[in-house]
């Protein structure tokens, strides 16, 4: 009921706006309904930090170097939270002048000085208001949309982590992460998400990050893996998880997680929403099927490890596309990644033989560059009415995606060959050999996970 | 007094602990361990098919009397067998003593109970 006369409210509003600029309009109005979701949604998106990621990625490695995973997803909760309000937000989704005002937001925002309390989000998708001085707003606190973001910020570079691990210096990658996270993260957030943004401008389609998030974690986690070179006991296949209870446990927590991360980028709690939540559980649902059976073709046993990955990468396939396909859509997506991720982890990796530890880029890029494909393909009017790919007849749709996802490719993968080897320099990124073969867990933090202390 | 350790197959201890219930061993301790060397053993990670060198096996710890040594480590030897490379080893070793911490009791007759004609 309070909802309709919102609406009506507005449509008043609107109509008195047409007759007269100056007529003084409804103070816009916080609505309760999509700010507790969006808070559950956040606290969601945390929860795939920590401890989701930390414990797929930690029972994916030798029992020596879980505690470094645990730890290394710890601290970027802890760095990036604090990188993100003293500049990380404003340099996303900030505004700047002339030339940059496409490509990176200013610094104005530093401290998020300029927000109070009881702003409104600037940022919305499908329900919005007038606000006092005419623009349109969102009906979620501003603040929500600053702390919404920040968990996209920190989970991003926690990606990576499986493309460097068992391997790498504390020191030397906690300066290469926020780095990162200032001169890539935050840019290519801007250029989709900005309403500045050029790839935003151009409209290409991420609904919840799959450019953003899941293409620029995966090619940075090839160009690290490279860079760092093999693990000295990295002989052409995985290493054996040293705990895939974990590995189970993180990617189904994972699922979970995800639901805020996909159904929480419509900002609000609607249909839009609902949609989302129907197809990123779809197509987890979809994938996971697929990599069981393609598991039990290859070795003649579906793997529950293999399973969890199929789940992960359906995921990470739907994210771009949550807010634009229907249920067909999912599924499609779901079982063409699963198809493809494994494909690219069981036989393509093995054959180029670089060491991405836990597949991110196997998993991450290329789930998330078949997604952003796919959305350009399979994006339907009937989710969102602006929005339409190739499959009805908007062909032009699939070309954006195509520019998005090159140039997401192209400036994560330059940027971060730079990023890494000024950390190199400065602190260096790979342990000593002997430290590596003892384990990352006792040389780096003094401490070891499993003892025998009653 | 003799010790037998055997390193088994994961997937012949159900059969090798039935057999040595059925020589009348009473009480006996296993652990999993990992064996590491030139052999190899297939393995599986996301859908890569590799030869690993890390192999999985069980270990069995049994003290026994001299006398029926012989009985248990036959039960061993037909129970863990499958014929293929990484069927195990069984190692024997003297004890030199035993003492049953309940009764104080120490020598053979700590090994086994007088009331089962136990092993």
């Amino acid at each position: 009921m309070k909802k309709y006369i919102v609406s009506l409210l507005a449509l008043l509003v609107m109509g008195s706006i047409k007759i007269s600029a100056a007529t003084v309009v409804a103070e816009p109005k916080i609505d309760a309904g999509d700010t507790a979701w969006m808070i559950t949604a956040t606290a969601l998106v945390l929860f795939m930090s920590i401890p989701a990621l930390a414990l797929f990625y930690g029972g994916l490695v030798r029992r020596k170097n879980v505690l470094n995973i645990f730890m290394q997803c710890m601290i970027i909760v802890a760095v990036i939270s604090i990188e993100w309000i003293v500049c990380g937000y404003s340099m996303s989704f900030g505004k700047s002048e002339g030339f940059f005002s496409p490509f990176i937001g200013g610094l104005d925002g530093a401290f998020l000085r300029n927000i109070g309390i009881h702003d409104l989000s600037p940022y919305f998708i499908s329900h919005s208001q007038i606000a006092a001085d005419g623009t349109l707003v969102g009906t979620i606190p501003h603040l929500v949309f600053v702390m919404f973001q920040c968990m996209f910020a920190v989970i991003t570079p926690a990606l990576i982590i499986g493309a460097f691990a068992e391997r790498i210096n504390f020191k030397g990658f906690l300066l290469f992460t926020v780095l990162w996270s200032l001169f890539v993260y935050n840019p290519v957030a801007h250029w989709v998400w900005s309403s500045d943004g050029w790839l935003y401008k151009l409209g290409a389609l991420d609904f919840a990050g799959g450019t953003v998030v899941h293409i620029n974690a995966g090619i940075a986690a090839i160009v690290t893996a490279i860079m760092l070179g093999k693990r000295r006991d990295y002989k052409g296949h995985a290493l054996p998880p040293h705990n895939i209870t974990y590995v189970v446990m993180g990617a189904a927590m994972l699922w979970i997680g995800w639901f805020g991360f996909n159904a929480g980028s419509g900002l609000a709690a609607d249909g839009l929403a609902a949609n989302a939540f129907l197809v990123t559980h779809i197509a987890a649902a979809a994938a996971a099927l697929t990599w069981a059976i393609l598991d039990w073709f290859n070795d003649g046993k579906p793997t529950i490890v293999g399973t969890s990955t199929g789940a992960v990468a359906g995921l990470v396939a739907i994210t771009p596309a949550a807010g634009f396909v229907n249920v067909g859509g999912a599924l499609a997506i779901g079982v063409l990644v699963s198809l493809i991720c494994f494909a690219m982890v069981a036989f393509v990796k093995p054959k180029i033989g670089y060491d991405d530890s836990l597949d991110a880029f196997g998993v991450h890029g290329i789930g998330g560059i078949t997604g952003s494909i796919l959305t350009g393909l399979l994006a339907t009017p009937t989710i969102q009415s602006a929005y339409s790919g190739a499959i009805a007849g908007n062909w032009h749709q699939l070309l954006v995606q195509l520019i998005a996802v090159m140039a997401v490719i192209l400036y994560s993968g330059i940027v971060t060959v730079v990023l890494f080897k000024v950390s190199d320099r400065i602190l260096g990124v790979r342990v000593p050999d002997k430290l590596e073969a003892i384990g990352l867990d006792e040389t780096q933090h003094g401490e070891t996970a499993y003892t025998s202390f009653d | 007094m003799k010790k037998i350790e055997a390193v088994i197959r994961k997937s012949k201890f159900e059969d090798v602990k039935m057999a040595l219930y059925e020589a009348g061993i009473e009480w006996f301790s296993y652990w999993d361990i990992t064996g590491l060397g030139k052999s190899k053993e297939d393995q599986v990670v996301r859908g890569q098919i590799f030869q690993s060198s890390y192999i999985q096996r069980r270990m069995l710890s049994i003290v026994v009397r001299d006398i029926n040594l012989e009985k248990t480590v036959n039960a061993i030897l037909d129970s863990a067998w499958t014929g293929d490379p990484g069927d195990g080893k069984i190692f024997v070793s003297d004890i030199e003593q035993t003492y049953r911490i309940r009764t104080r009791e120490s020598g053979p007759e700590a090994l086994y109970n007088k009331d089962s004609n136990g092993i």
